[in-house]
């Protein structure tokens, strides 16, 4: 499965790990929630990173102390309709100001890019090796934008302002 | 009128790329129809018994008369020469090709039109009341919230793909024509005692399988704290509501299943913590968008000119007038309702030939503007009332003036097993043969307001639960039956109607509805007590016993 | 009737076909005998037994990109080996709307 990390194809350094499998105690590993939080203080302080893949039927909270020894979460999308890892992003990002890598697995298909991207997503675990090949161009699609997310970008509400006091300003 | 600016066109036409591509992709096979079904509905395409349909998005129910052309070009060149009016303030054209859809949406993007999110699990048109902006005992527009929240809701990122499909609908006036108790948000716009304009929050509303009346969440939400207070309701419903079984994935089960207090609660949580964020709406953002509203400069004009003095002898004018047309908040001015409910017509179809004409009357008479009401029957709303004897004449020469507004014959139906791929039984023939039943205009006057409502399943899409009389197609052994409920209304004072007794075949409906409607007109206390008053006083059993004794 | 959409075991009772519409347009169509598709019911490829059915659906949902949501549905085998719908719903599919359109085709 190709992996795209910040607009590009990249290798993943990241190993899953699979709960009955032994933990390397260095390497990058990414390992089920479950077996994070029973040892979540010894695993948060391992030499290798260390990312949780992070369910998306249970709060985000649970996460929250050790976000900041964390190298990665991995977001669920069991089927790509299902969209709560959604909400799990921006509340990472914008509210537990988590600055590690956001990354998204499951059913990861293009047409989910743009909305992953404004989520805080950087990070994708993609499906088809085609969509993973079209990434940079699927996420230029959108050049306006009507709410704010914490990706920073202004919206159109905003831009109007913007617009509005830079004509009155040039009168 | 909304005039979009180079931001909003932008975005329409991106999207239209973007639907040019995944349509491609899928007649391609790089796309399955799993992976496409999701993309199409949320661009409006459903695919029905005969073809692809098509819902257009007419938010909160404005058009001008250039956009109704290109909703007819569009009925002419991709479909079969009409479209159907639907109860959300949408327009449906039932024979459109996939492969010609993107062009459709091209044409339409042209003139500020779109189809984006009519379908699929995601926060859908917002409706409002048709008369918004001339109604006389309104507040104040309530379609620039409507805009604020078309635009905040449009490809948001997080809350595109919710549980299932959520519906926001607005009034501003005391007396509701939004339906907004039977949404997911219902919005009302008032006042509170320092003057400041906020919004009581209704949430958890819905027909469909298990129908359920909207709930307050809260009584005053400021205008500013709008769209923070809806994303803290939408974040809890994304993460909360029900994924495992689609008939339970409305908002309205969760908030039944955790109880008002208890969402209210989680959504109270969720909101402080974000209220004062990126969506507070300043002032100078609400004005902005409030001056790309226009609205037409009216003239002093008389209440009683000497035109509709001389009319008034002429009694087909006077039972239209008496019957379709409105108050308007300036003097002199009036709002006429266009009936789209001939007799023996499908309730709410317009043909291309119409929509031009209406668009052209609109041109003469409307300042260029029309309204979609969720009755399915279009609006001119800014009628000055010395014209509509002359503008009487021209619209009963195409059709669309039979004085049946709000009378037993304003049928609001869904397409039904004609066109629709859940529907277990037929609407539009069933709406068809009520209308001929009721087709003298004296008997209909006679009995006065009274909403009929036909679904074609339990699916709801003709109302049927909030109906005055409710008709409920469902299917027997291979036969259609049809379940009749009684004084259900989608007003401020909403309520879900009584079912009367077993399901009727086919061929008996409109005998049931004239038992009904005779046994209300002896039974009814005054003249002037409506129908619905006589079910609430008396209870579905002397309806039941009128119905059921001869059968 | 029980929306064929979310047809799940596999049963039939007496004659049936497999229909789906035709992706491009959204077109009424019909499984052929020579595993094709056709827009005439009277070309429909006819089983008799669950197991024939099931087969039929098989290969024709198989074709994702010609046809959109295929299902079996009964028939009616008329005197003389005449193919007609089994019910309401294929009638209304096969025959078109049981009104007249607002503008005649």
């Amino acid at each position: 499965m190709p992996l795209v990390r910040n607009g590009k194809i990249a290798g993943d350094e990241f190993v899953h790990v699979a709960d009955d499998a032994e933990i390397p105690g260095d390497g990058a590993i990414l390992i089920s929630s479950a077996r994070f939080l029973a040892d979540a203080e010894t695993l948060s302080r391992r030499a290798g990173k260390t990312g949780v893949i992070w369910p998306n039927n249970r709060d985000v909270d649970d996460l929250v102390p050790y976000l900041d020894r964390l190298a990665a979460v991995a977001l669920v999308f069991p089927i790509f309709r299902d969209g709560r890892a959604y909400s799990q992003a921006r509340l990472l990002r914008e509210r537990h100001s988590y600055k590690g890598e956001l990354r998204a697995t499951g059913q990861v298909l293009r047409d989910q890019f743009v909305f992953m991207l404004r989520a805080g997503f950087d990070t994708f675990e993609v499906r088809k090796e085609s969509d993973a090949e079209a990434f940079a161009q699927t996420a230029k699609r959108y050049s306006v934008f009507y709410q704010p997310t914490g990706d920073g970008r202004l919206t159109a509400l905003h831009r109007r302002m913007q617009q509005r006091h830079s004509e009155s300003a040039g009168q | 009128m909304y005039a979009y600016d180079e931001l909003d066109r932008t975005i329409i036409n991106e999207r239209v790329s973007e639907f040019r591509d995944q349509v491609k992709r899928r007649l391609s096979g790089e796309l399955t129809e799993d992976e496409f079904k999701m993309l199409r509905l949320q661009n409006g395409v459903y695919l029905q018994l005969h073809a692809y349909m098509f819902r257009v998005a007419i938010p909160y129910g404005t058009l001008s008369s250039k956009q109704l052309r290109r909703l007819a070009h569009v009925a002419r060149r991709y479909d079969r020469g009409y479209g159907h009016f639907t109860t959300r303030q949408n327009i449906q054209f039932n024979w459109i090709k996939l492969a010609e859809l993107p062009d459709a949406l091209s044409d339409l993007a042209d003139v500020g039109i779109h189809a984006m999110q009519t379908s699929g699990n995601n926060t859908r048109n917002v409706t409002s009341d048709q008369w918004a902006g001339v109604a006389p005992d309104e507040i104040e527009d309530p379609r620039i919230w409507s805009e604020l929240i078309r635009q905040y809701t449009t490809l948001h990122p997080e809350f595109s793909f919710l549980p299932r499909k959520f519906k926001f609908a607005i009034t501003a006036s005391a007396h509701d024509r939004a339906a907004i108790k039977v949404h997911d948000i219902g919005l009302r716009l008032h006042k509170n005692a320092e003057g400041e304009t906020g919004f009581e929050v209704l949430v958890g509303g819905g027909l469909g399988r298990t129908p359920f009346i909207a709930k307050t969440i809260k009584p005053f939400v400021p205008g500013r704290d709008l769209l923070s207070y809806i994303e803290a309701i939408l974040r809890v419903y994304n993460q909360y509501g029900r994924r495992d079984n689609i008939y339970k994935a409305r908002i309205k089960i969760l908030v039944h299943e955790l109880g008002i207090e208890k969402f209210a609660q989680e959504v109270e949580d969720e909101w402080l913590q974000m209220r004062d964020s990126a969506l507070t709406l300043d002032d100078e953002v609400v004005e902005d968008i409030r001056s790309r509203f226009s609205y037409p400069v009216y003239e002093k004009l008389p209440h009683m000119p000497e035109e509709l003095k001389k009319a008034a002898h002429d009694p087909y004018f006077e039972a239209w007038r008496k019957n379709s047309v409105a108050p308007h908040k300036v003097t002199g001015y009036a709002i006429v309702t266009l009936s789209l409910k001939p007799v023996g017509g499908p309730p709410g179809d317009a043909t291309a030939d119409q929509m031009d004409a209406i668009a052209d009357l609109a041109d003469k008479y409307s300042f260029g503007e029309i309204r979609v009401g969720h009755e399915q029957n279009l609006a001119l709303p800014h009628v000055a009332r010395r014209d509509l004897p002359a503008l009487w004449r021209e619209l009963d020469k195409i059709g669309v003036a039979t004085p049946n507004v709000n009378l037993v014959s304003d049928i609001i139906a869904c397409p039904g097993l004609d066109y629709c791929s859940l529907a277990n039984a037929r609407s539009i023939p069933i709406a068809q043969e009520l209308t001929r039943r009721f087709a003298n205009h004296d008997t209909a006057n006679l009995i006065g307001r009274l909403h009929v409502n036909i679904s074609g399943c339990i699916n709801a899409c003709g109302h049927h639960h909030v109906g005055h009389i409710g008709i409920l197609g469902v299917e027997k052994n291979g036969e259609e039956f049809y379940q009749i409920t009684i004084g259900g209304r989608a007003d401020e004072n909403a309520v879900v109607g009584t079912l009367i007794g077993p399901a009727v075949p086919y061929g008996e409906v409109a005998d049931v509805v004239e038992d009904i409607v005779e046994a209300y007109l002896a039974l009814r206390a005054r003249p002037d007590e409506l129908f619905i008053d006589t079910v609430k006083r008396l209870g579905v059993e002397p309806f039941r016993e009128r119905v059921y004794a001869t059968r | 009737m029980t929306s064929p959409l979310e047809q799940k075991k596999i049963r039939i009772t007496g004659p049936s076909m497999v229909t789906a519409n035709r992706t491009w347009d959204g077109v009424v169509i019909y499984r052929t005998p020579d595993h094709g598709w056709s827009v005439n019911l009277s070309d429909a490829a006819i089983v008799r037994t669950s197991d024939e059915a099931r087969a039929l659906l098989a290969e024709s949902v198989a074709d994702d990109v010609g046809a959109v949501g295929a299902y079996i549905a009964p028939v009616e085998i008329k005197d003389g080996g005449k193919i007609r719908p089994g019910n309401l719903r294929e009638h209304i599919r096969s025959e078109g709307v049981t009104i007249d359109l607002p503008v005649p085709a």
